[in-house]
């Protein structure tokens, strides 16, 4: 008797458990009927923290609410990914209506996961052209098959920053524009000290240094991460091992692998007064146009300027590339007030006077046509070159995963295996990845 | 006393004259069934909130594919597979999850059981001891590791500073791969207080008498320790062994400050932070349960790394309890 009812009542647990567990598992969706026009509170969240970035943000804001009187935008800084992606998927009243993210490679998961409403909607409504808007590379990173959920807001371009002083002193008189003038110019410009160790590197090319993660140098090469069914072809392409030797050739010149690491070793942080380009540890260094403001508002005691970074030597003609990202916005699934939603999202990230303000303000790449080549927009050379980078047809963003990047950081850790000499057989080692990324992505597919 | 009742009653009712429903034997049978209820009934509901019920939910969530926003579907052991085949980075967390279990509570019970020795044996001072060596364990783990790094920082820290001095090369620590888990361990070691203080308890409840009967016996210092002091303080010693394999299967916070604040990469446009600087050396199985649940969201494969780590330590715990079974003295 007692064996039965044990029989029936642990299939009902588990069915009153599995039902309990699949209703908890579904966030709110939102609503894109509502009027734009009628009094709303909009919450805008985004990522920007230094006084300068809230400051441009809130007055962009500001103008905002001037020209639309009925919305009121409740603004919310420092908020991370993890943090927007959290409390998206947990849905609740205090979940954002507008969002911003750092990191596009992010972006494929936004829209496979439906997390940010599809935009090409709200742009049909708008009368907005997409494509003659934006650059077609930033409208690639802002969208995944076929799912327009994000639109650019300022771009982020890579380029070379170098100690003029020391290549004045190495007697080098212009930028190096290949991967082999680049190793010649880091040997002169190595310097080291008395007990042999690096004082200063040429170039570093160490994958965990600051910025320098490989699908950052790797865009220099132009790559194909995956073939036209989406599987990933990273041994299959030759430029990844042409990428790779190239990097370990350019090590080697300097002293290697391990001195180099040392010499990392003993940087301050990325954003610190002890960052290793800004104490003169490195005479030619890959970074964000955002550093131009840093080195201004440091004083740098050296004199410094901006270049595109070298491209390999049997690519020449493609020299003024770079590696781009940026910053995008987006609606959240659970906004109930979608409609006032595109309104912000348009306004900050269509709008050329808006664009160009915080462009300007906060030293990043606008992210439309107009704003571009808006007379507007800041005139610092420095600046002016990042922009050119942005421009280049050669530039390049890494493609979209619906995994966030997940093969990006992937192929990060194999990267750093690789300069550390401990993978034997390199091409079989691209295969695995391959496999790797191939499975990582069929996992995270629905 | 209402067990030692109940029970043969319950026993002869069974055997002969089954009570009837409504008699006076059941009515008090089933008002101490629910006292009893009543009593446990705290621990009941907290442990079907906090361990059943999510219990459950992993193993459910084991079987789906489920991104937190999509409704889940049933994929079978497709992430099981994924996890035990395909994914590299479970090998290195997992090693480095038990490299930590094995030397950190190794170290960390040699250390405090030291300590603890140590301080019994002071005669001035003693809470001035106590005191110091107590104190660091009230930092918070994030602000602890904080300073850490700080001190361990091969350029600027005071520690490479000192070894300079005396004409030694310090290493990289938390910026090296083959230094990052024993600075991990240096700063569990620093914040030893907590083990301190329990070992020191139990071996102040070590009986004088039998000391004093080795003392009369003629016993060194080694042999009163392995003769009188280790019986005594075994269960105390288990208790530290198995509280820290649990902790440290659960090593988080730490692991993922240091290699967050050591790679010296702030997070900004495109960035991405990977858990496990340098090289994935720090890389321990709760931070990628984290990543793959709160940033890829691939709830499934989360669900079965925490399934895996929930019967690793599981098994380890019923090891240790089992092997200790001879070697705990029974009570009087």
């Amino acid at each position: 008797m007692a064996l039965r009812r044990f029989r029936t009542r642990v299939p009902l647990a588990l069915g009153a458990a599995a039902l309990l567990l699949s209703g908890c598992a579904s966030p709110s969706t939102g609503s894109n009927t509502d009027d734009p026009t009628k009094p709303v509170t909009l919450k805008f969240w985004h990522g920007w923290s230094a006084p300068g970035e809230v400051k441009a943000i809130n007055e962009n804001i500001a103008r905002f609410e001037k020209l639309h009187p009925n919305i009121d935008v409740v603004s919310t800084g420092n908020v991370s990914d993890e943090t927007i992606n959290q409390a998206l998927r947990a849905g609740g009243g205090d979940a954002p209506d507008v969002v911003t993210s750092f990191t596009t490679n992010n972006v494929g998961q936004y829209c496979s996961s439906g997390m940010w409403v599809d935009l090409d909607p709200f742009m049909r409504k708008s009368g907005i052209d997409k494509a003659k808007v934006f650059p077609k590379t930033l409208l690639d990173y802002t969208r995944y098959e076929g799912v327009q959920c994000a639109t650019p807001l300022l771009a982020d371009a890579f380029g070379m920053y170098y100690n003029k002083d020391a290549f004045e002193a190495a007697g080098i008189t212009r930028p190096p524009r290949t991967m082999s003038e680049m190793k010649a110019d880091a040997v002169k410009l190595t310097l080291r000290n008395k007990d042999g160790s690096l004082k200063r590197a040429g170039f570093m090319p160490n994958f965990q240094l600051y910025q320098n993660s490989p699908d950052r140098m790797f865009a220099q090469w132009g790559p194909e991460y995956f073939d036209g069914e989406g599987r990933a072809k990273l041994a299959d392409e030759p430029k990844t091992e042409d990428f790779f030797s190239t990097m370990r050739d350019l090590s080697d010149a300097q002293g290697g692998y391990a001195a180099m690491e040392r010499l990392r070793a003993r940087f301050g942080d990325e954003m610190s007064s002890q960052n290793g380009f800004l104490t003169g540890k490195l005479a030619m260094h890959l970074d964000g146009e955002w550093r131009g403001l840093m080195l201004d508002e440091a004083k740098a005691d050296f004199d410094w300027a901006v270049a595109p970074l070298p491209v390999p030597d049997d690519q020449a003609d493609t020299y003024g590339r770079g590696y781009l990202t940026g910053t995008v916005a987006g609606i959240a699934h659970s906004s109930m007030h979608q409609n006032a939603a595109w309104e912000l999202v348009k306004y900050l990230t269509v709008d050329t006077e808006p664009v160009v303000h915080f462009a300007n303000a906060i030293h990043n790449v606008p992210s439309t046509f107009e704003a571009l080549k808006s007379p507007g927009l800041d005139a610092d050379p420095a600046f002016r070159t990042f922009i050119e980078i942005a421009r280049n047809p050669h530039s390049q963003a890494v493609p979209p995963s619906n995994n966030g990047g997940q093969y990006i950081t992937s192929f990060g850790g194999f990267s750093q295996s690789v300069e550390a000499g401990r993978t034997k057989d390199l091409h079989r080692a691209l295969k695995d990845l391959d496999d790797q990324i191939d499975a990582d992505n069929l996992q995270s597919e629905n | 006393m209402a067990l030692s009742l109940s029970t043969p009653a319950k026993s002869a009712g069974r055997a002969t004259d089954p009570a009837p429903r409504d008699s006076p034997l059941r009515r008090k049978r089933n008002r101490e069934r629910l006292r009893n209820l009543g009593f446990l009934s705290p621990w009941i509901v907290g442990f079907s909130v906090f361990f059943g019920y999510p219990l459950i939910a992993t193993v459910y969530f084991s079987f789906m594919h489920y991104n937190q926003i999509k409704a889940p579907t049933f994929v079978g052991l497709r992430n099981w597979r994924y996890v035990l085949e395909q994914m590299p980075l479970f090998g290195p967390a997992l090693w480095n999850t038990l490299w930590l279990v094995v030397v950190m509570v190794a170290l960390r019970v040699v250390f405090g059981l030291g300590i603890g020795l140590l301080i019994t044996k002071v005669k001035t001072g003693v809470g001035l001891f106590r005191t110091a060596f107590y104190i660091p364990y009230l930092a918070p783990p994030v602000a602890a590791t904080v300073a850490f790094v700080f001190l361990l920082n091969p350029s600027t820290g005071p520690v490479n500073e000192v070894l300079s001095w005396i004409g030694l090369h310090g290493p990289n620590w938390f910026n090296d791969p083959n230094w990052s888990k024993p600075s991990l361990v240096l700063l569990s070691l620093w914040g030893i207080g907590d083990l301190m203080v329990i070992f020191m308890a139990s071996l102040l409840d070590v009986p004088k008498e039998q000391y004093e009967a080795a003392d009369l016996d003629g016993a060194g210092a080694w042999t009163k320790f392995r003769y009188v002091t280790w019986p005594a303080i075994i269960p105390i010693v288990l208790f530290a062994v198995v509280t820290g394999v649990v902790q440290t299967m659960q090593y988080y916070t730490q692991a993922l400050v240091a290699g967050k604040l050591a790679s010296g990469v702030s997070i900004g446009p495109g960035t991405v932070i990977q858990p496990g600087y340098p090289e994935h050396s720090t890389l321990t199985v709760p931070q990628l349960v984290y990543s793959l649940g709160f940033q890829n969201f691939n709830t499934g494969a989360a669900c079965v790394l925490s399934l895996v780590l929930f019967a690793i330590a599981m098994a380890v715990t019923l090891l240790l309890m089992r092997k200790s079974v001879g070697l705990i003295p029974a009570e009087d």
